[in-house]
């Protein structure tokens, strides 16, 4: 049974050293109740109390993370099914599948095309995390070289793929103080495979096609003294790579289930699968294949389903310049939610007109949303013109809504009787058009 | 060591609800749908079979779009001049049923008379046997004025009709009532708005088997996370037992995708975007997808290469848990 954050707090040393980091001790112990950090952070927990807490201390999911050159790619750590329960942590990593097969030279041509990609997204930039490198040819020294191909074009980390222990030590051997996952032991290889992660302390992925099958071998290799674990349920269909992993998920973070409490991971086989993988839980996705044109829906979806639901990414209430804006640029107006703004910023940047762009508070909505919570109406928008002085910067007095909102216009010529209110598009990608057309 | 598999047991289900009437029920489709029913969270298999798969719908108009992507202008051709034939064309690519929107304006740019909807919506009835729905443009009176035109001229053939909001409800609810149709209630992304209308709906007398709902989503990239989570937590309030959120779900993954900057436009974007119309129809594949494991009961599409793609995400996500 857990524990609770006063319980946990009893067997501590109670001295506030804050060495863990904390302040106190029993800020300490809340954080070890709700499973986000580790008993080992505590430098002068005793023995007995060590042991008492074991159970209750770890994460009911493990995490695990692959380093390289400084790169970290983590997974684990999880505490909820549902994002909206709380939130969702680590980001679920993004690699890329490179068979052996490929001549190095090619192979070191397309890893280098690929770990040089990046894509903007709401001011973000989004990339990929990492390569799984395929043991195809089943040539220790073939899939040596792919490594190394792959290695001298990025510096991003990598899982090395093969059922073979001989392959694999040839892989490890081209990374060298590095951690890479082992993909993986099975029920024939483990022991073989569990010797490898040690000698090298790589993380090692456990393939099953149970559930039994799994924990079986995850018991075992954690008897060898492996523990940064990574579990790959063999579905065969979309459902039941649904229900094994919603089976693992429940099992580690409501049974607190040891055997299965580590993160998952993924080989879909198309793009669909991918967001089924996403959304349900994988710590690490390897994809078939690299294009552009699904990478980038990929990791956007990422990105939402592993935002903060309590925390909508909001921008900074305010007047912003677009183009630099003069005294006959109109104003243009949105909310703060930052989708909205980042779709609104870019279109007017990229129309090549300028603007000033309004953005209100709406509590990081949009706008069609603020309008229906009333965090978005004429009274708000008249108040951030006046609190901005906004008519003292613009000499031609023009204001334009966002289309969804075009009934405030009435309203909001009652609150600014010297303003030219007008109606925008309702879509930020028609703003050019409007821009060029009508202002 | 055997384990135990954790399984829910939940006392609440989605109502099940049929659309579209055959000529043995009092209409003219080929056949009838029935969406909901589901005692789980979406496809957990190994708990429950899900009793219904997920529709897709195709959204069509009844007068060619004009702000539409030029990648569906090429995808679906002369057939959008005609309803009817647009119908039919949506129907041979796979669609389940027919998503009819009517637009404010005729072609003659003249307002759409109750007569227009009503031979628009008739094309439609005759060139194409799925069940169908039939929104209006969204401007409360001359949606309640041509809601109810059609909904008289086709009695009985268990139309959804569209849409239902907070602010105009009662003419669609009261002429679906009286002629033997289903309605679409939309609110804005948040369950408790979502509740508040049902109520409101079912207190005017229309049976709950006889409402979908329509959470509204945001694209992948523009609210996604919004939709999803919001109807993860309607399904899981109706597998409580809140009889107000037990209803089937319908969202619009075509509409919202198919207006983002991604899916729209191929010229004057990063070229980290990707090839163009490859990008724009996984967008709308993967909205569709993730609304699917988030509860949606029908998906409504609008590119022809999607219909094929989301299902075979459906005969995945129905396949019978492994023994």
């Amino acid at each position: 049974m857990a524990l609770s954050g006063i319980q946990i707090y009893k067997l501590l040393p109670q001295t506030n050293c804050k060495e863990c980091g904390f302040p106190t001790c029993l800020a300490f112990a809340m954080k070890l109740a709700a499973k986000q950090v580790e008993l080992a952070t505590c430098p002068y927990v005793s023995e007995a109390s060590k042991s008492q807490l074991a159970e209750s201390s770890a994460p009911p999911i493990r995490l695990v993370a692959l380093r390289a050159n400084g790169h970290e790619v983590k997974a684990g750590n999880e505490v909820v099914l549902f994002r909206h329960e709380k939130t969702f942590y680590n980001r679920t990593g993004l690699f890329v599948r490179v068979s052996d097969a490929s001549e190095p030279a090619q192979i070191q041509e397309s890893a280098a095309r690929m770990s040089a990609y990046a894509v903007n997204y709401v001011g973000m930039d989004l990339s990929l995390d990492g390569f799984a490198v395929q043991a195809d040819s089943s040539d220790p020294a073939r899939f040596e070289a792919a490594v190394a191909a792959v290695r001298a074009a990025s510096k991003l980390p990598l899982i090395l793929v093969s059922s073979s222990p001989q392959v694999i030590e040839a892989g490890l051997a081209a990374l060298a103080g590095e951690t890479p996952l082992i993909f993986a032991a099975d029920a024939g290889n483990w022991e073989a495979m569990a010797e490898l992660a040690k000698a090298h302390k790589a993380a090692l992925a456990v393939t099953g096609a149970t559930l039994d099958e799994l924990a079986d071998l995850t018991e075992k290799i954690k008897g060898k003294g492996v523990e940064d674990l990574v579990l790959h349920p063999a579905a065969s269909s979309l459902s039941s790579a649904l229900a094994l992993n919603t089976q693992i998920r429940r099992l580690a973070i409501k049974k607190n289930f040891r055997a299965l409490g580590y993160p998952t991971i993924a080989f879909p086989h198309s793009h669909e699968a991918a967001v089924q993988a996403i959304a349900k839980y994988a710590g690490f996705v390897v994809l078939d294949e690299f294009d552009p044109a699904s990478f980038y829906p990929l990791l956007v979806l990422r990105q939402n389903i592993y935002t903060d639901p309590q925390k909508p990414i909001q921008v900074q209430p305010g007047i912003y310049e677009i183009n630099n804006p003069t005294a006959e640029s109109p104003v243009l107006v949105t909310t703060n939610f930052s989708i909205t703004y980042f779709s609104v910023a870019n279109e007017v940047e990229g129309s090549g007109f300028p603007a000033w762009l309004l953005v209100t508070d709406a509590e990081g909505m949009s706008v069609l949303t603020a309008w229906a919570a009333g965090k978005f109406d004429a009274e708000r928008i008249a108040k951030a013109v006046k609190s901005l002085n906004l008519a003292d910067k613009v000499s031609r007095k023009r204001i334009v809504l966002p289309g969804h909102v075009a009934v405030l216009s009435g309203e909001l010529e009652g609150e600014l009787p010297d303003w030219d209110v007008r109606v925008g598009p309702r879509e930020a990608v028609d703003l050019p058009k409007f821009m060029k057309q009508a202002l | 060591m055997p384990i135990e598999i954790p399984v829910d047991k939940w006392p609440g289900s989605v109502r099940e609800v049929t659309l579209g009437a055959t000529s043995a029920e009092g209409g003219t489709r080929t056949h009838s749908l029935t969406v909901g029913g589901e005692k789980t969270l979406p496809y957990l298999q190994f708990e429950a079979p899900t009793p219904h798969k997920p529709v897709i719908a195709v959204e069509i108009y009844d007068i060619k779009p004009t702000d539409w992507s030029p990648l569906l202008l090429e995808a679906w051709g002369a057939v959008m001049n005609d309803p009817g034939q647009w119908a039919a064309a949506a129907e041979k690519a796979g669609a389940e049923m027919i998503v009819l929107m009517l637009n404010a304006t005729g072609a003659e740019g003249a307002p759409l008379t109750p007569n227009g909807a009503v031979a628009a919506v008739q094309a439609v009835l005759k060139s194409s046997g799925l069940p169908l729905a039939v929104f209006g443009p969204g401007q409360a009176e001359l949606d309640n004025l041509l809601l109810v035109a059609v909904a008289e001229a086709t009695k009985g053939e268990r139309l959804l009709l569209g849409i239902c909001e907070d602010k105009n409800y009662r003419t669609i609810i009261a002429t679906a009532m009286a002629n033997g149709h289903l309605v679409s209630a939309r609110t804005a992304m948040d369950v408790n708005l979502a509740k508040q209308l049902n109520i409101l709906i079912s207190d005017m007398g229309l049976p709950l088997d006889r409402i979908i709902m329509d959470p509204t989503t945001g694209a992948l990239g523009y609210g996604i996370e919004y939709g999803y989570s919001v109807m993860e937590r309607l399904r899981l309030a109706a597998l409580q037992g809140d009889a107000m959120t037990q209803l089937p779900m319908l969202v619009t993954p075509g509409y919202e995708t198919w207006k983002t900057k991604e899916s729209k436009v191929g010229e004057g974007v990063p070229e980290s975007w990707g090839d163009w119309k490859r990008r724009a129809v996984n967008w709308e594949c993967m909205t569709a997808t993730a609304l699917i494991e988030s509860g949606a009961d029908i998906v409504v599409l609008r590119h022809p290469e999607s219909i094929q793609r989301v299902q075979a995400v459906i005969e995945g996500l129905m396949a019978p848990a492994a023994a």
